[in-house]
């Protein structure tokens, strides 16, 4: 209800998160530290919690979450992700691994026998970034705007650590509906995803 | 580039970190041979990161910066360096890293049994709920006809077969649901090498599902 009241200050845009984790990884920025747990760790705990795990573990997970993303600053790459994307899959992993206590098999960009990507020159590079940051602004506002029912659906798919086929046993709704109204959503959100993308022709 | 891609929601649930093991090296397999889809995952990557900065946050215990702040003094001086890895063999080529991660780069080491032109091994044994089997067919081998109790993701990593749905080369997923009853044949010319996943009923749970389960073995 009162939702406004137990928001703080105004959130950091995704350009200046963005610019905290490549402070981290290139000067062991000990302020972008603190400015990125009081951003990141409390969204990181609320994800955790809604993945199953107790308030305690949450806590300790969130915690050790975040001290990876000050060992990985140096990897993150501005014009491959936004902030919230790298961390979001920093977070993801962990649960896997903690909660699950599965492997994640990530894939690889670089395999061999593909012929190797397009690496942008500086500026392009630094164009990408900008473009990644306004996608990242255009999905939140995407996000917000959908139907509830598509939004629902959408956040059970990413925070609940439920395949399609469970969502669908969960919600009652019959598989077919579940598909339907998540590719709805996915069509509506395509729009905030694609907008200035180079690979999407 | 593969013709035949993991469904939109296969993809999703891999961004989203929902996927099965087993079923999500499938999908890291693909993608890491498929420049489409991983631009499709980075993009299902940046909803997720989108819906996960607008979460609301649960506050951290009083003291938790500072406490991480110290365990990084710790982490950081244990920091190992990243190990090297040798460059993999030509059979070991034609895996794709995150499978090769199970692997390993000798393919022969593997324990293979080979019934009727087909050798099978055997990965993510204690997986429950799931065969995962690399399979080995010989080239221009019929498969005996099959249905399948779950479904079945198959990607291939070499060689081609051709069932009724299609032609199936390097790369592309190939899914069979249980309705389906297929007789895939592989490719004259090339030995077919390809990852197999498929779901067995064992997912099914209550006492309707473990009755379902009970007919499917009869
Ligand atoms: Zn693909």
């Amino acid at each position: 209800m009162s939702a406004a009241s137990r928001k703080s200050d105004d959130p950091p845009d995704p350009a200046r998160l963005s610019r905290l984790v490549v402070a981290v990884g290139e000067n062991r920025d000990r302020a972008a530290f603190a400015e990125l747990f009081g951003h990141f760790a409390p969204r990181i705990k609320t994800y955790l919690l809604k993945q199953g795990a107790e308030a305690g573990q949450a806590e300790e997970m969130a915690q050790e979450a975040m001290i990876m993303v000050w060992r990985r600053a140096e990897s993150f790459d501005p014009a491959k992700s936004a902030a919230s994307t790298w961390i979001f899959t920093i977070a993801r992993n962990k649960r896997i691994d903690a909660l699950r206590r599965e492997r994640r098999p990530d894939y690889d960009p670089a395999d061999p026998t593909l012929p190797p990507a397009l690496v942008p020159a500086a500026p392009a590079a630094a164009d990408r970034a900008a473009e990644l940051t306004q996608q990242a602004e255009r999905l939140a506002e995407a996000i917000r705007a959908l139907p509830e029912e598509q939004a629902e659906l959408v956040r059970m798919a990413y925070f609940e650590d439920k395949a399609h086929g469970q969502i669908a046993s969960e919600t009652e709704l019959p598989l077919g509906t579940v598909k339907s109204r998540l590719r709805l959503a996915l069509a509506r959100l395509r729009k905030a995803l694609n907008a200035g993308g180079r690979e999407d022709a | 580039m593969p013709a035949y891609h993991p469904e939109s929601e296969l993809l999703m649930d891999y961004a989203s970190g929902a996927l099965p093991e087993p079923v999500a090296l499938l999908v890291a397999s693909h993608v890491s041979l498929c420049r489409d889809c991983q631009a499709e995952v980075a993009r299902l990557e940046a909803l997720g990161g989108a819906l996960f900065d607008g979460l609301e946050g649960e506050a951290m215990a009083p003291g938790a910066m500072d406490h991480a702040l110290a365990r990084l003094e710790v982490t950081d001086n244990l920091e190992a360096a990243s190990a090297t890895t040798s460059p993999p063999s030509r059979a070991g080529r034609l895996v794709p890293r995150p499978l090769r991660d199970y692997l390993g780069d000798d393919l022969e080491a593997l324990s293979w049994k080979t019934r009727a032109g087909v050798s099978e091994a055997a990965l993510l044994t204690s997986f429950p709920g799931f065969r995962t089997r690399l399979l080995r067919i010989k080239a221009g081998t019929t498969l005996p006809q099959h249905t399948h109790e779950g479904s079945e993701y198959t990607l291939l990593l070499a060689g081609g077969f051709t069932d009724a749905s299609g032609h199936y080369l390097r790369g592309d997923v190939a899914v069979a649901d249980p309705s389906v009853d297929h007789r895939p044949v592989a490719d004259d010319g090339e030995d077919c090498l390809c990852l197999a996943v498929t779901d067995a009923p064992l997912r099914l749970t209550g006492p309707v599902g473990r009755y379902l389960n009970f007919l499917a073995r009869l």
